[in-house]
């Protein structure tokens, strides 16, 4: 195999095929470049479609069908509406994470600071519906406020998971530091500065409203709006990412950060708006999880960083950039999802889904590791 | 070939750069024609890389003048050169593996779809073009007679060496320059598609483009080149018609700085080590 770092020393000659290991997408070029040329009255779909599939995609879903038809058949009661949108909801906040996260690592960073971002502007949103919206009787706290306060709270968290996103994007992009350790500060420092800001103690006695409707009220009487916003985010930041310019650029500067210097792409600009993003999705889910949990779950989210970067991995994107898809990042969050809801159904200890989800990463990496080498003899 | 008359393209006066205490350029004189090849030869620390980073506008010149089709320019970033026309094919190529060709060649500039309300036009966000990126993408590789690239649906990532270069040449013909300088452009290629590329080097001068070849190779460089400027330690030893000169007068400029009544005074020559 060769070197990660090392793009351009592509043998030549040699059937003029030269791959590296960035090439996660490079199965999808193997078929449809055939396709696309058949097709060609379909232009444009062949890159659309490497951008939004691939055969790690493709892996990675028959999984998660694979384990739903499990379960369902171990218990029929699985698939029952209930317990679909129960996995649906309390994964929301989750995913709007994850798709922040997918354009981070597509621009060959990593976001470790996101969980704690989440916490803090939980907290910040809590805070000011408490001190815009409460009352003389502190043990209501803002419970009666109205909408105004709680979009101000909403505001105000989100602006909060913004900034943190900003720093982080300065630090990388401005002062250097590699976002493995820009965004491991950032976290130490989110998560202080909402400790601080509670003394340690979760926020209570937000708005009912807020609760009541996005926390656990369902649109039209079947969908949960937390699935709905996060789904609006989730497939907005997905077209965005597979038909505009500036999602086309974030694989470019994590292809070839170099290369996109030199035609003249403000790659520094562009960092810092991929980590505001990824903040401001934070502050995001941030409001989303106060609005499920009624609470900010300071002590939770540890591991939420985590469980967005194996969603994003899981759902076939390379950690070394340039490659992966809003979509591979969906059914990459299912998987871990499904099996700790399915263990509880089919009462399996649901600590399990720990280990199998780190099996399962794993595994999926290392097939698509085995299927490249192939590739390569071949 | 076309003859010297009429005004150059891109023409550098006596630029002088340093790096520190290192003068790295002395008083060079370089000039491009267009519709020709012109080859910059030198050793290694010759110069050539300052000199084509002072065109690129990648470091400025100390002092000296760039002069652009007959009127004096400055050049202080890539975006400059890119603006007049000017652009720089590099030796590591720097294309984007994840991306596919036509992706590639429009990388910076990209088109985005229009709609034809202009209402809409207003409200909704824009996306690529796609289509017509892919199409011109296409009609570009045509003009230059490319058949090794199969589809613009491509990813770079599975191109060989001659491809890649053939894309990176590509795209600064799809941007319209005038001026293409090509740093080592066969340096990591075979023998088949190192003859590909010249072959397109010399359609680029044949369109009109003013193309600048660096190379160390001559074989490549007599192959294709109308003029040889060849730089020794930060001086211009010769600025020849190449069919007036022999290889191994060229070896010569390149490693002594003068080959018989070529080159610099033998006390320069002498001096510049």
């Amino acid at each position: 195999m060769s070197d990660n770092t090392d793009i351009d020393t592509v043998p030549a000659g040699a059937g003029g095929v030269g791959e590296t290991d960035r090439t996660d997408r490079t199965d999808r070029t193997d078929r449809a470049g055939g396709a696309a040329r058949a097709a060609s009255d379909r232009r444009g779909l062949a890159g659309l479609r490497g951008r939004l599939a691939g055969a790690n995609v493709l892996w990675i879903f028959l999984v998660l069908v694979g384990l739903m038809t499990f379960f369902s058949v171990i218990e029929p009661n699985f698939t029952n509406p209930v317990n679909l949108r129960s996995i649906a909801a309390d994964n929301a906040p989750l995913l709007v994470l994850a798709v922040g996260m997918t354009y981070v690592i597509i621009s060959a960073g990593i976001d470790l600071s996101v969980g704690s971002v989440l916490i803090f502007s939980g907290v910040v949103a809590a805070k000011t519906m408490l001190w815009l919206g409460g009352g003389a009787d502190a043990s209501v706290g803002a419970a009666n406020a109205g909408w105004g306060v709680t979009l101000a709270g909403c505001a105000a968290g989100v602006l909060g998971g913004t900034a943190w996103g900003l720093l982080n994007g300065l630090l990388v992009a401005k002062a250097r530091i590699p976002s493995l350790i820009a965004t491991l500060g950032t976290l130490g420092m989110a998560l202080g500065a909402a400790y601080l800001i509670t003394d340690g103690t979760d926020v209570r006695g937000i708005p009912l409203n807020f609760t009541r409707t996005i926390g656990f009220g369902l649109a039209l009487g079947v969908v949960p709006w937390l699935c709905v916003i996060a789904a609006v985010i989730t497939v907005l930041l997905g077209l965005v990412l597979a038909f505009t310019k500036f999602g086309l650029r974030t694989y470019a500067i994590g292809s070839n950060a170099e290369a996109a210097r030199r035609v003249g792409i403000p790659v520094d600009w562009h960092l810092i708006r991929v980590y505001a993003l990824s903040g401001m999705l934070a502050g995001v889910a941030g409001c989303l999880s106060l609005a499920h949990y009624t609470t900010t779950t300071i002590s939770g989210h540890t591991t939420d960083n985590l469980a967005a970067i194996a969603a994003v991995v899981l759902g076939g994107a390379s950690l070394f950039g340039g490659s992966g898809a809003v979509a591979g990042t969906v059914i990459g969050l299912l998987i871990p999802a499904v099996l700790q809801k399915g263990f509880i159904t089919i009462q399996v200890n649901p600590y399990w889904q720990y280990i199998a989800v780190g099996a399962v990463l794993v595994l999926a990496v290392y097939f698509d590791q085995l299927r490249r080498r192939a590739r390569e003899r071949g | 070939m076309t003859s010297e008359t009429g005004t150059p393209l891109l023409e550098l006066q006596r630029i002088n750069k340093s790096f520190g205490a290192v003068h790295v350029l002395h008083d060079v004189d370089f000039t491009v024609h267009p519709g020709q090849v012109t080859a910059l030869v030198g050793d290694n620390g010759a110069g050539k890389s300052t000199l084509i980073k002072c065109v690129a506008g990648i470091y400025p010149a100390d002092s000296g003048t760039i002069v652009f089709e007959g009127a004096p320019v400055t050049v202080n970033s890539p975006r400059d050169a890119a603006a007049l026309g000017i652009e720089v094919v590099y030796q590591d190529l720097a294309l984007s593996d994840n991306l596919d060709v036509a992706q590639n060649m429009f990388l910076g500039r990209e088109r985005k779809r229009k709609y034809r309300l202009p209402l809409l036009q207003k409200l909704l966000p824009r996306t690529l073009d796609e289509a017509a990126m892919e199409e011109a993408a296409r009609e570009t590789l045509a003009r230059l007679s490319v058949r090794t690239v199969a589809s613009v649906r491509q990813q770079v990532a599975s191109l060989s060496g001659g491809q890649r270069q053939t894309v990176a040449i590509a795209k600064a013909v799809l941007w319209e320059s005038k001026v293409v300088i090509l740093d080592e452009p066969t340096a990591a290629l075979g023998v088949a598609q190192t003859e590909q590329v010249l072959a397109l080097v010399r359609r680029l001068a044949e369109a009109g483009h003013g193309v600048v070849l660096i190379s160390h190779n001559m074989n490549d460089v007599f192959e294709v080149a109308d003029r040889i400027t060849a730089l020794y330690l930060g001086r211009v030893a010769a600025d020849v018609k190449a069919s007036d000169v022999s290889r191994s007068q060229v070896v010569e400029l390149i490693t002594a700085g003068r080959s018989g009544d070529l080159g610099l005074a033998p006390s320069t020559a002498a001096e510049s080590i």
